[in-house]
Parts: C-alpha cells; sequence; structure tokens
C-alpha cells in the first residue's frame, strides 16, 4: 500500500513536466465511446493507459532512432512527451477498455455500463 | 508601498510558471515560417555531416499511400489521411474533432549537397523517416598544407 502511494506521488510531481497535447477524436454512440488519439513516434512500449477512479491519463514517449551527430535544424515537435486526461462519466464501465495502437494511433472503446445501454421493452399483450 | 504587499515575489514565479505553461499548450513561438505545428504532418528535420534528415509526424497512414518525391532538389510529401469520424447518418455523436482528416502535402527544399539518389524511407509509429544522404564532395575535407 504505501509503494502505491510512492508511486502516485512520483507521477504527481512529474506532471509540471512540459508535455505535447495529443489531438484527438472522440465520438459517442448507443453503446459506449471510441477515443482516437495521434501520437506519432512513440513505440509501442512506451505508451501508458492509466484509468484511476473517474480519469483517463494517456501518456506516451517518443522514441524516434536518430543518427549520431545530428543536429535539429527546424523542429516543430520540440518535445518528448506527450499526455493527456480525461475524466470519464459514471455510465461509462472503465473495468471493460480496449486499447489498439497502430501507426502512431491509439484507439480506445470504453462501452457503457449494461445499466447504461439502451434496451428494448418487450410490451406484453394481456 | 500599495502594490508591494499585492504582488508578493512568490506570485510573480506563479504568474511566470503560469505564462509558460499557457505558451506550451497554444505554441506561440514566434517563427518566420508561421505558426508552427499549423500543418499536417508536423515535422522535424536535422543534418548530420554526411546526411539530412526528416521526420514527418504523419500517424495512421498506410505506408504504401504515403508519396515521396524529390524532384530538383524539392522533397514532397503528400497523401491522404481517412476521417474515422461517423458519417451524418449514423446514430453517433462527435464530441471533440481535432485530428486532421484529408489530403496533405508538404514541401521541403533541401540543400544544394543532398544527393537525390541516395534517399531512404521509412515509416514506422507514424513517422515518416526520409535520410538523404550528402554528396561525398561536400564533406570536409583536410588540405595538406605543402
Amino acid at each position: 500500500m504505501s509503494e502505491n502511494t510512492q508511486v502516485a506521488k512520483q507521477a504527481e510531481t512529474g506532471r509540471s513536466e512540459a508535455t505535447l497535447m495529443p489531438p484527438v477524436d472522440v465520438i459517442e454512440d448507443v453503446a459506449g465511446i471510441t477515443l482516437y488519439a495521434d501520437m506519432p513516434g512513440v513505440p509501442k512500449e512506451k505508451l501508458t493507459l492509466q484509468i484511476e477512479a473517474d480519469t483517463l491519463t494517456i501518456e506516451g514517449e517518443i522514441g524516434l532512432s536518430v543518427p549520431e551527430g545530428m543536429e535539429a535544424t527546424h523542429a516543430e515537435v520540440g518535445l518528448a512527451r506527450y499526455r493527456r486526461v480525461f475524466t470519464l462519466s459514471k455510465e461509462l464501465d472503465a473495468g471493460k477498455v480496449a486499447a489498439e495502437f497502430r501507426n502512431g494511433v491509439l484507439k480506445l472503446r470504453i462501452p457503457k455500463a449494461e445499466h447504461a445501454q439502451p434496451r428494448r421493452i418487450e410490451v406484453q399483450v394481456a | 508601498m500599495m502594490y508591494r504587499s499585492l504582488f508578493p515575489r512568490d506570485m510573480f514565479a506563479e504568474l511566470d510558471r503560469l505564462q509558460r505553461e499557457l505558451q506550451q499548450a497554444v505554441d506561440v513561438s514566434p517563427s518566420i515560417r508561421g505558426l508552427a505545428g499549423g500543418g499536417f504532418p508536423a515535422m522535424n528535420v536535422g543534418s548530420t555531416p554526411r546526411s539530412v534528415e526528416i521526420y514527418a509526424f504523419a500517424p495512421g497512414l498506410d505506408p504504401a499511400s504515403i508519396e515521396v518525391q524529390l524532384e530538383k532538389g524539392v522533397l514532397t510529401i503528400s497523401g491522404e489521411r481517412k476521417s474515422e469520424l461517423p458519417p451524418p447518418e449514423a446514430k453517433a455523436t462527435v464530441h471533440i474533432d481535432e485530428r486532421f482528416a484529408g489530403r496533405f502535402r508538404r514541401v521541403v527544399t533541401l540543400p544544394d549537397d543532398a544527393d537525390p539518389n541516395a534517399v531512404q524511407a521509412s515509416y514506422r509509429d507514424g513517422v515518416l523517416h526520409v535520410s538523404i544522404q550528402r554528396v561525398e564532395a561536400a564533406l570536409p575535407r583536410r588540405i595538406a598544407v605543402q
């Protein structure tokens, strides 16, 4: 337990570090929410997804293979980390998140909890 | 004396930090080429004594659909990125729509010593990396003094 709190503290201090904000698309349909995030340059093993209570944190570190002795002459991507935090609403089932990461695009599917799914109620004819 | 008590030292530090954060968020650093990050894909360019390295941050593309052309010392990267947004008739709501979709094209003028016959392009983790070798003769050489 104490170890956990220490990890949490470390994450908190790291928050002040400057990061890139990945652009996202968020689409909601009847069964859940789909989120796409652009995080080019992040290898799969450097991507971190965290859901804690109702907070979703997406983080990634850029790992480019740069030849030795390269001097940057023009940089539009000036930082090496992406980070973005979202607040989830109650009807979303954080335990059933499915994540896919391909070619620098993260796709998250967060289904709605069963009680929030649309249901068709049969009308009984007496 | 009044303003001294109104603005204690700590507050300036706080404001400074806030300003830096805001600047980071919107990236308004004045560049001669306009606002950085406005185009798709974002590009980083670097150079070594032997090569010119170009990194285009273009996630979510099929590598086969990216066109990289080199003509008269001008490198053009173009292609198309499909939208992931649902069609209007679908029963879905778009809450945030920030990602780029559509055709794109970016052009870079290469230095004179770039060798058009020694170009390599690779696509990994959503980044297109184009490496152009410099012509041998352009390498700095030490000339012996007689």
